[in-house]
C-alpha cells in the first residue's frame, strides 16, 4: 500500500531536496489519514453518545479512566491488546499478499481446540515447561491446518478464500461446541463445556495477571517486520500482493506464497485461540472467541498493514474495548458501542486515505 | 430403520419442501440483488451487513408501527417493516456505492467494512431500543391461493405461503426481465462487461453502477426484513447467521443468473428445513451441531461443483477510470 510509489518505476528523482520533500509528504500523509479518521470516528461516536442521553466528553473521560486509570485497568487493557495484536499481525501478512482471510474466528477455535487437547492430555504428568510450548505449537498447527483447507480450496479449485473462510468459521465453531458438549465434556458440570485446563496447562503470568501471551504478542511485532521486509519470502509475499501477474512473470512461486500467507495468518489466529483458552477461559465452551477474528481485520487495516501501525492500532482498540465497559456500567451505553466506533473509525481512515492521496497528488 | 420410515412419509416430505420454499426467500432476494450489482461491475461483499441492517430496520419499524397503528390497520405494520428493510438496505448500499464507485476504494475491504458496521450498528441499536426484552412482531399470515392450494402435494409446497413469498417469485421474474429484456438491463450488463464501450456509447458508467448497487442493496435489505418481519417475528444479534455470505456464494454457483439462483436458494432452504426437522426428531446419535453445519458445508460443496465453470462479469470489482 504505502510504498507502492517507492518500488514502482519512479520517474527519476530530480534531486535530494525533492526526495526529502517527498519523504516528508509521504510521512505527513501516513499520519494524516489515521489521525483525521480517528477524530471523525470519535466525533460520530460522540453524536451516538449524545443521542443516548449522556455527555460525550464525560463518557470519553470515563472510557480513558476505565482503560488506563489505574494498575488494574492497565492490566485489563494489556490483556486485550495481546490477542488483538497477534490476530492483527497474522492478518497483516495475509492482506499484504492480497489474501483475504476472514476466517480468523474459525482458526482461533481450531487453535484453542489443539491447545486444549494437548493440555488435557499432558497436564497431569508434565511440567509447564513442556505443556505450554506444546499447547502453543498445537494452537499454531490447528489454526494453520484449518486455514490450509481454505488454501487448498482456493489453489486447487479456485474457490474464493473470502467465502470459504467464512463458511469454515461456522463449521469450526459448531465442531468445537460439539466436542465440548459430548466427547470432551466435563462430567462434573451441567453446562455443555469441556474438561478444565489446570496447573501446568494454564498460561504462566509475568506480572499481576499479565501472562506470557502478551509478551509473545509484543515479540511478534519485530518478527513480522523482519519477515515482511528483511527476508526473500517476505519480499515474495509483498510482490504477489502488489501484482500476481508480475510476480508470476518474475518466476515466483505464487501458489506457495499464497498458501504460506493464508496458513501463516491462520497459525497466528490459532495461537491467539491457544493463548486465550489457556490464560482466560480454561475450557472449550460457547462464547470463547471474543470476536478477535473480525476485530483483527480492523486492527490490521487501521495499522496500515505495518507491524508498528498494527501495534498502535491494537493499543487503541484495547483501550476502546476495555473503556467501553466503564461507559456501559456508568452511563448504560451498550457494549456494542466499541464495535460501532471501531468500524466507523477504520472506515473514516480508509476514506481519509483515499482523499489524502488525491489531494497530495494534485498539490 | 424405524426412524427412517418416520422421516419418509408424504406429509413429512411435503412439509419439508414447503418450509424449504419459505426459508429460501431471504437468501434468494439477497442473491438476486447481488447478481444485479455484480452484473453492473461492482463486487459488493457487504451483503451480510446489509441484510442485518434490513432485518433490524424492518423489525424496528414493524414493531413501532404495530404499537402506533389502530386495530383496523394492524395488517399494514409488517408491510411498512418490509419497505423499511429495503430502505435501510439502500442506505448501506449508498455507502457502498460512494466507497466503490466515487472513491474507488478496494471493493473487498469496503464490503468487509459494511459487514462490520452492519453487525455493530444493529447490535448497538437493538440493545439501546429493545434492551433485554424479547420484542415480537406479528409475522405475515399465509394466504392460500384459491383452487391451486388444493392441488395435492404441489398445493402445500407452492400455493399456501404468505404474500411476500409470492411477491418474491414476481421479483424473480421482474429481475430476469429487467436484466435480459430491457435497455436498462443491457446498459447495466455493459457497465459490468465492457465499461469503456458502454461509456463511449453514452452510458454513464458511474450512474449505472450507483443504480446497480442501490437496487441490489434494496433487495438484500428486503431479504433481511423478510427473515425477521415476515417469517420469524423476532430480531436477535447476528440473526442472519451467514445468509448474506451464502448469497454471495450462490451468485457464483448460479453463474450470475436469477433462475439458477432461485434453485440454489431453494436447495439451501431444503437443507435448513431438513436440519430443523431432524433436530426435532432428537436422534441422540446425530449431534445437532453437525446438522447446524449443513448449510455452510453445502455452500463450499456448491462452489466445488461449479468450480471452473464460472463466468463472472469481465469488469467485476474493477473501478472504472475514464480515459
Amino acid at each position: 500500500m504505502g510504498e507502492a510509489a517507492v518500488s514502482g518505476p519512479v520517474s527519476s528523482p530530480p534531486g535530494r531536496a525533492a526526495d526529502r520533500d517527498g519523504a516528508w509528504r509521504r510521512g505527513l500523509r501516513t499520519l494524516f489519514a489515521p489521525l483525521v479518521g480517528a477524530l471523525v470516528g470519535l466525533g460520530i461516536g460522540a453524536v451516538l453518545i449524545w443521542l443516548a442521553g449522556a455527555n460525550p466528553l464525560e463518557a470519553y473521560r470515563a472510557m480513558l479512566d476505565g482503560a488506563l486509570g489505574g494498575r488494574r485497568q492497565i492490566v485489563e487493557t494489556l490483556l486485550k491488546i495481546g490477542p488483538l495484536l497477534i490476530m492483527g499481525l497474522g492478518l497483516t501478512v495475509a492482506f499484504r499478499c492480497q489474501v483475504w482471510n476472514i476466517g480468523g474466528e474459525g482458526q482461533y477455535f481450531m487453535g484453542a481446540l489443539g491447545a486444549v487437547l494437548v493440555g488435557l492430555w499432558l497436564q497431569e504428568t508434565a511440567s509447564a515447561w513442556v505443556v505450554i510450548p506444546l499447547m502453543l505449537a498445537a494452537g499454531l498447527l490447528g489454526g494453520a491446518l484449518w486455514a490450509g483447507v481454505a488454501a487448498w480450496l482456493k489453489l486447487r479449485f479456485g474457490i474464493s478464500e473470502i467465502i470459504s473462510t467464512i463458511m469454515l468459521n461456522f463449521i469450526a465453531e459448531y465442531f468445537v461446541l460439539f466436542l465440548a458438549r459430548l466427547p470432551l465434556k466435563d462430567p462434573e458440570s451441567f453446562l455443555p463445556q469441556s474438561m478444565q485446563l489446570v496447573g501446568p496447562a494454564r498460561m504462566p503470568t509475568i506480572y499481576n495477571r499479565v501472562h506470557i501471551g502478551v509478551l509473545i504478542a509484543l515479540l511478534l511485532v519485530p518478527l513480522i517486520y523482519v519477515l515482511l521486509w528483511r527476508t526473500p519470502l517476505g519480499f515474495k509475499i509483498r510482490a504477489i500482493g502488489s501484482s500476481q501477474t508480475v510476480a508470476n512473470y518474475a518466476g515466483m512461486n505464487v501458489v506457495f506464497g499464497v498458501a504460506f500467507a493464508l496458513m501463516f495468518s491462520g497459525a497466528l489466529a490459532g495461537l491467539t485461540g491457544a493463548i486465550e483458552v489457556s490464560a482466560l477461559h480454561s475450557r472449550l465452551k460457547d462464547g470463547i472467541s471474543g470476536g478477535y477474528g473480525f476485530t483483527g481485520i480492523l486492527v490490521a487495516l487501521l495499522g496500515r498493514l505495518h507491524p508498528v501501525g498494527v501495534l498502535l492500532a491494537a493499543v487503541f482498540f484495547g483501550i476502546l474495548t476495555v473503556g467501553v465497559q466503564s461507559m456501559h456500567s456508568i452511563y448504560g451505553l451498550p457494549i456494542a458501542l466499541a464495535q460501532v466506533l471501531q468500524g466507523v473509525i477504520v472506515l473514516c481512515v480508509l476514506v481519509a486515505d483515499v482523499l489524502a492521496r488525491r489531494w497530495w497528488r494534485d498539490a | 430403520m424405524s426412524e427412517l420410515q418416520q422421516v419418509l412419509t408424504t406429509t413429512f416430505v411435503v412439509g419439508l419442501f414447503a418450509a424449504g420454499m419459505r426459508l429460501a426467500i431471504p437468501i434468494f432476494l439477497a442473491a438476486l440483488g447481488e447478481i444485479i450489482t455484480e452484473r453492473g461491475g461492482v463486487l459488493n461483499l457487504g451483503l451480510e451487513g446489509i441484510m442485518l441492517v434490513g432485518a433490524f430496520g424492518g423489525f424496528a419499524v414493524a414493531f413501532y408501527a404495530q404499537e402506533a397503528l389502530p386495530a383496523g390497520a394492524q395488517w399494514l405494520a409488517p408491510w411498512l417493516g418490509l419497505a423499511a428493510g429495503a430502505a435501510a438496505g439502500m442506505v448501506m448500499g449508498l455507502l457502498m456505492a460512494v466507497l466503490a464507485v466515487t472513491l474507488q476504494t478496494d471493493q473487498v475491504i469496503a464490503g468487509i467494512m459494511l459487514v462490520v458496521l452492519g453487525t455493530g450498528v444493529t447490535t448497538y441499536f437493538y440493545r439501546q431500543w429493545f434492551g433485554s426484552l424479547t420484542a415480537r412482531v406479528e409475522s405475515l399470515p399465509p394466504v392460500p391461493i384459491p383452487v391451486l392450494a388444493d392441488i395435492p402435494v404441489l398445493g402445500p409446497i407452492f400455493f399456501q405461503h404468505d404474500l411476500m413469498t409470492y411477491l418474491s417469485l414476481a421479483i424473480l421474474l421482474a429481475g430476469w426481465y429487467f436484466l435480459f429484456r430491457t435497455t436498462w438491463g443491457l446498459n447495466l450488463r455493459a457497465a459490468g462487461e465492457l465499461p469503456a464501450a458502454a461509456d463511449t456509447s453514452g452510458v454513464s458508467v458511474s450512474a449505472v453502477r450507483y443504480a446497480a448497487v442501490l437496487i441490489g442493496a434494496a433487495l438484500t435489505g428486503l431479504g433481511g426484513a423478510v427473515l425477521t418481519v415476515a417469517q420469524l417475528g423476532i430480531f436477535s444479534e447476528g440473526i442472519t447467521a451467514g445468509r448474506g455470505w451464502i448469497a454471495v456464494a450462490l451468485v457464483i454457483f448460479a453463474n450470475w443468473r436469477p433462475g439458477p439462483a432461485f434453485a440454489g436458494a431453494f436447495l439451501f432452504g431444503l437443507a435448513t428445513a431438513l436440519q430443523f426437522r431432524i433436530q426435532a426428531l432428537n436422534i441422540p446419535s446425530l449431534p445437532y451441531e453437525l446438522l447446524l453445519m449443513l448449510p455452510y458445508v453445502l455452500t463450499i460443496l456448491a462452489l466445488l461443483v461449479n468450480s471452473g465453470a464460472s463466468q463472472a462479469p469481465a469488469a467485476l470489482g474493477k473501478p472504472y477510470v475514464k480515459e
